[in-house]
């Protein structure tokens, strides 16, 4: 049987990679857990919580010889060591800004999965672990502003006097930054966010925030170099805009990140400046360079001017329940979908595009970067169904409802062979015809290979609209000098119409209420 | 009057060209239609395409006839049976429930399947002066164009009626049906040798009646709930039937157009059996109830437990997220307007509201996205099947709205059932689902459902559509 291993991390690390909970769901894998002695500690899963969840409890090199360790840190040089061969890793291991880390692991026969590489797509959501930590990490920095301001949030009207309610801004509106939108405005300040995104705005106004849009002059737009021109324009205001709110609201939080690139300087020394005394920053970029001038990272900083610029890049971790339920939960649906048949075997699967893009080294072989995933709508749902379509096809061998492939080929050879046969005996007209026919037939069933699936009504009242067409061979007999000719060619006719009229505004009504929903979405 | 079109002729060659364009057109107008954005566009590719067909083959023929006494009777004929039809069709189309959709387009196939037989029987009466091979071959179109259309025409009677409920939807088993559909194959085979030597009219009769049968036949073996594939394939035949014509006339855009439909309404049923994991043969073939139902449906399955509107109001509100199925039972009861409705004001609570569409649900491929689009629900929350199967399982609440076999578990999890294998919404992965149903009555497959008895179903009894007005008025 698999066993899967719980270790414990390093340093100042309070997170665990599994919870009590996440640990009995593993064993409904099939799986066998153990857990390293006071792994779950600082997150107060106490060893006795797992033992009653049913793992094992052991020592760290019993921990590290599992089949499976899971992990949320990236692990160390020497903790790579303990790995046995054939072991799979599976943890947050930032492959892409950590190549020697690949290298190192591709130096052991192992396997590697990096929980922080699944791809954005809406399959893959219940294992974003990026995004798990990022909601954790945007209320638990309006927590730790909420700490060092030395008000309240809320505004009152109390006895002693009036207090106003803090204004909060909160820079880029990702998951982290509604996080804390929601967060700074369920304890009652005013919130305010700001994204490059305009699509933003709604979701930012759902939670309770206010979005402020860069709103950038006209004739910067129609310019020659446009989108070099109102880029600038866009960075000129939006850099007012801060400097602006800055001196204005109590707390700033910045959230702002570019993938692969040092975060933005979104905020200046002199906006820090003009800020009141006693005011917070919190920088959540601030490992990765900081959106704000002054900031040090895992450092609280206070400037001249008395305002806190908190740097902190554990903010997750300083919610090490809760971080940890989310984590445990992200790995535990990564291995639902490596375990298929719940029978305790890890299988990855590299036709999907999820298992494809987390493994980074597969049995000693670098694996990473994975090929490219399509996150646009088109893309996925297409590779849905042709997997259902093979899966389906797999059941068909197996059922044996057709025909087998050999009289498969048979028939086909013999519908070759007759169509080659009526073709090569058949006098004047009929070659045209069939060559017509044909090719009519592969261009209609090309033509529609790619139909969207909400659109199947729609397109067969159009087919029946344009099957009317039978009506141009009833007018050719209509004036025909057989007076039954006539009588039934004029009924055709008539038949036919109400099928091409009817069929075309059928048609158009439907298609009228479908962008009618688009509109509203 | 063959000829014309290939002749030498100036009205020919130019009524020819109008043809291709007309052709081009009608492809542009079936690509169109594949895309959101380009579908409005494509509709009016095929109007133009078919104005243009239409402005030609009139010009044509009357330019061929013009002054003769039965060339201005025809014109009248003419003029006459495209007002009164253009009026039917305009009329039927705007009044047409969107639920009443499957019937009407079944209805207009079996339109186009009775103006081909009498096409072709037009044919036979023409009897043209053509040498002795060529007349064979015209025999032979006449006797195929007729076949086709005829079970064309009975085929799409018997699915309309089926549809509108004036039908009992279980599938009709005659004794030997393979052995009736083959045979009537066989016949027509002999009988369309007897014709081309020897063009009786009565042997015309006997084929016309013998396709009327076996369209009859074909269609009425197929249970209800296989329609939407019996429709798109209906409306491959209505395609074929034209093709036929357009050999038989010598007409290469009936012959364009119609293989265009005939194979593009032929490739929409064979997607819809992938959907469905049905052999594709057996549907053309009308051999879909294959195996006889199973007694083990009637085996003792548990207790179902119900619930009211106020309960599921109340589950509703305190859910994350909701998942709507809805089947054919929201087109029969009307329900797309207040399901929208809960819809909206579940979003406005903040509830993740989405809607899982099974490719087969309702009646017609595509059914349900028409019905939830004309009650405006957005349609980027109207997911497929296999966008929504995997995050089921984390749905608090779903609501099944008259669906059945779509989300049957013994499809999945019992090999002896009949619909075993058919991919199918894993509802019962969810939290809690609720099934909206009128009684406890097995699905069109005639298969019980044990959805209904796992634990964490509760059925809520009556008409969909005032049910959810009644949880509605709860909130």
């Amino acid at each position: 049987m698999t066993r899967i291993g719980i270790v414990a991390e390093l340093g100042r690390e309070t997170r665990v990679a599994a919870t009590p909970v996440t640990v009995k769901q593993l064993l409904g894998l099939g799986y066998e857990v153990v857990v390293e002695k006071g792994a779950g500690e600082s997150a107060s899963f106490r060893d006795e919580a797992y033992e009653e969840a049913g793992a094992l409890i052991v020592g760290a090199d019993e921990a590290w010889g599992s089949d499976v360790v899971l992990r949320i840190n990236p692990p160390t040089q020497e903790e790579i060591g303990r790995l046995t061969d054939g072991a799979t890793l599976i943890g947050t291991l930032s492959p892409g800004l950590r190549p020697e880390l690949v290298d190192a692991l591709a130096s052991r026969p192992i396997t590697a999965l990096a929980l922080d590489a699944v791809p954005r797509i809406s399959r893959a959501q219940s294992m974003d672990v990026l995004s798990s930590m990022a909601n954790i990490a945007g209320y638990r920095a309006v927590i730790e502003a909420a700490h060092e301001f030395g008000r309240f949030f809320t505004g009152q009207v109390t006895a002693a006097g009036k207090v106003p309610p803090a204004k909060v801004l909160v820079a880029g509106a990702g998951v982290a930054g509604l996080a804390a939108i929601g967060a700074a405005s369920s304890l009652g300040a005013i919130v305010r966010a700001t994204d490059p995104r305009p699509e933003v705005a709604d979701q930012v106004k759902s939670i309770g925030g206010t979005y402020l849009k860069v709103e950038v002059a006209e004739e910067m737009e129609s310019s020659d170099g446009y989108a070099k021109a109102t880029s600038e324009a866009y960075n000129a205001r939006a850099a007012e805009i801060y400097s602006e709110q800055a001196a204005d609201v109590d707390i700033i939080i910045t959230t702002a990140l570019i993938p692969g690139r040092p975060a933005p300087k979104l905020l200046t020394a002199e906006d820090v400046a003009g800020m009141k005394s006693g005011s917070v920053i919190v920088d959540m970029a601030a490992g990765q360079g900081g959106n704000v001038e002054g900031s040090v990272a895992g450092e609280r900083v206070v400037t001249d001017n008395g305002v806190v610029i908190l740097g902190y890049t554990d903010l997750p971790a300083r919610l090490p329940a809760q971080a940890s339920q989310l984590y445990g939960t992200n790995m535990l649906n990564l291995l639902k979908l490596l375990t298929p048949d719940k029978d305790g075997i890890l299988r990855i699967d590299f036709d999907d595009v999820v298992q494809r893009s987390v493994t980074v080294v597969r049995e000693g072989e670098q694996t990473w970067p994975p090929p490219p995933v399509q996150v646009s709508a088109a893309s996925p749902t297409q590779s849905v169904a042709t997997r259902a379509g093979e899966r389906s096809a797999n059941k068909e061998t197996k059922k044996k409802t057709g025909l087998s492939p050999a009289g498969k080929a048979g028939l086909f050879a013999a519908g070759i062979a007759v169509l080659f046969g009526i073709n090569a005996v058949a006098p004047a007209p009929l070659p045209q015809h069939f060559t017509v026919l044909m090719l009519s037939i592969v261009v209609g069933f090309y033509v529609i290979g790619k139909v969207h699936h909400a659109l199947h009504t729609p397109l067969m009242s159009v087919t029946n609209a344009i099957s009317g067409i039978i009506v141009v061979g009833a007018l050719l007999q209509v004036t025909s000098e057989n007076i039954v000719m006539q009588v039934l060619a004029a009924v055709a006719v008539l038949l036919a119409s109400i099928n091409i009229f009817g069929g075309f505004a059928v048609t158009r009504r439907m298609l009228a209420m479908f962008s009618a929903g688009k509109v509203r979405s | 009057m063959t000829d014309t079109v290939s002749g030498p002729l100036t009205a020919g060659s130019i009524a020819g060209a109008a043809y291709i364009v007309a052709a081009l057109l009608f492809i542009l107008s079936l690509a169109g239609l594949s895309k959101h954005e380009k579908a409005r566009a494509g509709v009016i590719y095929g109007i133009t395409g078919m104005v243009i067909a239409l402005a030609a083959t009139i010009w044509l023929t009357l330019q061929d006839t013009w002054g003769t006494g039965h060339a201005l009777t025809g014109l009248g004929l003419l003029v006459a049976a495209v007002l009164v039809g253009g009026a039917i069709g305009l009329w039927r189309a705007r009044v047409v429930e969107m639920t009443g959709m499957p019937e009407l387009i079944a209805l207009l196939h079996s339109f186009v399947g009775l103006a081909a037989v009498l096409v072709g029987w037009n044919g036979h009466l023409e009897a043209p002066a053509l040498s002795p091979e060529l007349t064979a071959i015209h025999h032979a179109e006449v006797f195929i164009g007729v076949f086709i259309g005829a079970v064309t025409f009975t085929g799409s009677i018997v699915a309309f009626l089926k549809l509108s409920a004036r039908m009992k939807s279980s599938p009709l088993m005659l004794p030997g049906k393979n052995a009736i559909n083959l045979g009537a194959l066989g016949a027509f085979i002999a009988l369309t040798v007897w014709y081309v030597n020897d063009s009786q009219l009565w042997l015309l009769v006997v084929v016309t009646l013998l396709a009327l049968g076996l369209g009859w036949h074909l269609v009425a073996s197929i249970g209800g709930g296989d329609m939407p594939v019996v429709v798109s394939m209906l409306n491959s035949y209505s395609g074929w039937a034209a093709a036929a014509a357009g050999f038989l006339l010598n007409n290469d855009l009936l012959i364009i157009t119609g293989a265009l439909v005939g194979s593009s309404g032929a490739y929409l049923s064979y997607i819809m059996c992938k959907a469905m994991n049905r052999s594709f043969i057996s549907v053309i073939a009308g051999g879909f109830g294959i195996a006889a139902p199973t007694s083990k449906g009637d085996t003792d399955q548990g207790e179902h437990r119900e619930i009211t509107a106020e309960a599921t109001a109340e589950m509703l509100t305190n859910a994350s997220s909701v998942v709507i199925t809805p089947g054919y039972g929201m087109a029969v009861a009307q329900a797309q307007y207040p399901v929208a409705e809960l819809a909206h004001q579940l979003r406005e609570r903040g509830v993740n509201v989405r809607f899982g569409i099974h490719p087969v649900a309702g009646r017609l491929p595509g059914h349900m996205n028409v019905l939830l689009a004309e009650a405006k629900v957005p349609y980027d929350i109207v997911l497929e099947m296999d966008e929504i199967n995997d995050d089921l399982g984390d749905t608090s609440v779903v609501l099944v709205i008259g669906a059945n076999d779509t989300v049957n578990p013994a499809a999945a999890e019992d090999p002896g059932s009949p619909i075993a294998g058919m991919p199918v919404l894993k509802v019962w992965e969810a939290e809690n689902v609720i099934v909206f149903k009128r009684s406890m009555a097995a699905g069109y497959a005639g298969v019980q459902n044990p959805l209904f008895f796992r634990e964490n179903s509760q059925m809520l009894f009556g008409d969909a559509k005032a049910r959810v007005e009644d949880i509605l008025k709860a909130f």
